[in-house]
């Protein structure tokens, strides 16, 4: 509980008076359509914000490139840079003379300002412009907060530029659990690692004296499950992101437990047990209590992820004769196929939106990451490669991300992203080698 | 609390980490896994001593192979695990740990059940040699170490294995 209110107070939100409207010239909403195919990259100015404080510029400067960052990150904004500006933003409070900016084909603006107040607090404020229709789009915001949670901010400002346009859910907020990667690929070492959703800010969870794999944040973002080789055989473990502490999970007798995940409700862990050789899928509740065998059968059952309402598990098997998708109830039960394409499919993970599978497709020798509806249909590949595995989705059910190996002796992991149309693609930002990479609901 | 706390509590625990990570794992050899081999490892002895590990691994065979996919055993791998059998039956003072491995060519999780099915192959098959079961244990790599670092098949081949590593000492 302590926590929980820290964090609220870390990011303390108001809404601004709203501005008023000026000359009313509309020209359609300022919307982008994300579902759609290639689209234009909607064009905005982000004048440096103003510091209001003096000693302020420098965070002011570097909110203002994060914030940019993140929405031409997307693929679906295109900064105008500042050389081509006509016009300043020289205070927060001076009416915005949309002329000048629609003269630079703006069709957002995005003005800013930053103060660090007595006692060292840090206040963002922003408002948001539709520049063709000559007025605000949505109330102005404030965040307050430390300094050391400036990015935080920044990513909070995207995040509502992001889904005022967009109509989508906001994800820049959020962190990636991941496994860094050192070594050559024969003497790979492995740790635990998070990250700020773009690569910054990384620190590690645990050191390299073993393997770790397959990372799952909790549904509140505040715990990771993860299987390590701690004991000499992979195990299970529950790992507080605060202050690193772990331990094992109890589980059911057998040679090894591993792909855990966490139910919505945060209570229930699903994972695999090998007994005897053969793989199964169980649950329990967290503490070890109340073990469940939910799949029963010779051929290996493993990867299994919750719907969003805890009410379904999908996750692969090779009952078939090759890896493919099932579905079945969260309690066990019968489970239905839903992947039926030529190739094997592996490691799927149900969107936070409830409406599609994420899936590692292999196939003629190459390895995708695809998308699929809930009863198999619509299956679309995003990429395709030597190896891309490990799917993991963006809190707003928009963005994948996922593992890419590279052949060969020289051959290393990591992490790229891409939209769920197939655009976008792009690495992101590590430090070492990366894999395995679990993105966390958006922060508090 | 604020970031830098939480970020001082994380180094101070990391120390903790370490530390304990240092404890030594029990003797064994002929692991492939990388750094297996430390402190208090025992000497493999020498080829020619048929009561060695390096006998068991050079000469009786350590390792057999599978088909992409499998974990049948086939007549070479039986007259290998035959070997393994009898050597393990006139040296009672070794316990083992099969490892199972698979290539890249397959998703992280699946291979490691996959490693299993084929360790287990080899487990039953020794029990079955009269081996006490109590002196096997398994474990599956997946595709986490592989032996050979090419990305074809002539590599691939190697890596879909299921090493037989001795270790010293009564079953624990």
């Amino acid at each position: 509980m302590q926590r929980l209110l820290s964090l609220l107070s870390f990011l303390a939100l108001v809404a601004l008076a709203a501005v008023p409207a000026q000359a009313q010239q509309q020209s359609g909403p300022l919307r982008i359509e994300i579902t759609e195919g290639v689209i234009e990259p909607l064009p905005f100015a982000l004048p440096s914000f103003v510091a209001e404080t003096a000693g302020a510029q420098d965070l002011a400067d570097q909110i203002s490139r994060v914030v940019a960052a993140d929405l031409v990150g997307t693929g679906l904004f295109r900064e105008i840079p500042q050389s081509a500006f006509i016009s300043s933003l020289t205070s927060f409070a001076s009416p915005v003379q949309f002329a000048d900016w629609r003269a630079i084909n703006a069709q957002a603006l995005i003005a800013g300002a930053v103060t660090i107040g007595s006692g060292g607090r840090l206040t963002v404020k922003f408002r948001l412009y539709d520049v063709f229709a000559g007025q605000e789009m949505g109330d102005g915001l404030q965040f307050d907060g430390t300094q050391e949670g400036w990015r935080r901010m920044a990513h909070k400002v995207a995040d509502v530029v992001y889904a005022r346009i967009t109509g989508e859910g906001p994800y820049f907020d959020s962190r990636v659990v991941f496994v860094a990667e050192t070594g050559t690929k024969g003497e790979r070492k492995k740790r635990l690692a998070i990250m700020d959703y773009d690569g910054f800010g990384a620190s590690y969870l645990t050191d390299s004296s073993t393997i770790v794999l397959a990372p799952r944040f909790s549904p509140t973002g505040d715990r990771v499950l993860y299987t390590s080789y701690e004991t000499g055989f992979p195990r299970i473990y529950l790992l507080d992101v605060s202050n690193v502490g772990r331990r094992e999970l109890p589980i059911p007798s057998g040679e090894m437990a591993f792909s855990p995940r966490f139910s919505p409700d945060a209570r229930t862990v699903v994972f695999s047990l090998t007994q005897g050789g053969n793989t199964d899928i169980w649950r329990m509740d967290l503490n070890g209590a109340n073990p469940q065998r939910l799949t029963n059968a010779p051929s290996i059952e493993t990867a299994p992820s919750f719907s969003p309402d805890g009410s379904q598990i999908v996750f692969e098997s090779d009952r078939s004769g090759t890896q493919q998708l099932y579905i079945m109830p969260a309690t066990g039960g019968e489970p239905r196929r839903i992947s039926f394409g030529q190739g094997r499919y592996g490691s799927p993970v149900w969107s936070p939106r409830g409406d599609l599978i994420a899936f590692t497709k292999q196939s003629k020798g190459r390895f995708h990451i695809g998308v699929m509806r809930l009863d198999g249909s619509e299956e679309r590949l995003l990429t395709a490669s030597f190896l891309d595995e490990s799917p993991s989705w963006a809190p707003n059910g928009r963005v994948i991300m996922f593992t890419r190996e590279t052949q060969g002796a020289g051959g290393m992991a990591s992490l790229y992203s891409v939209d769920i149309s197939g655009r976008n693609l792009k690495r992101v930002r590590t430090e070492t080698g990366a894999s395995d990479p679990a993105w966390s609901p958006l922060l508090p | 609390m604020t970031l830098a706390l939480r970020t001082a509590g994380r180094a101070a625990l990391f120390g903790t980490m370490i530390a304990l990570a240092a404890c030594s794992s029990p003797s064994r050899f002929g692991a492939d896994g990388a750094g297996l081999v430390g402190a208090g490892a025992m000497q493999p002895g020498s080829a020619s001593d048929p009561a060695s590990p390096l006998y068991f691994q050079q000469t009786v065979g350590d390792r057999v192979l599978f088909a992409v996919d499998q974990s049948t055993l086939d007549t070479q791998s039986r007259l290998v695990l035959d070997g393994q059998a009898n050597w393990l039956a006139a040296n009672l003072d070794y316990t083992a740990v099969i490892e199972g491995h698979a290539d890249e060519q397959g998703t992280r999780e699946y291979n490691l059940a996959l490693g299993a099915r084929r360790a287990n192959a080899v487990q039953e098959y020794l029990v079955a040699r009269g081996i006490d079961p109590n002196r096997l244990r398994v474990v599956s790599y997946g595709k986490e170490r592989p032996l050979e670092l090419c990305s074809d098949e002539a590599c691939y081949a190697k890596n879909r294995r299921a090493v037989t590593v001795l270790a010293a000492g009564p079953s624990g």
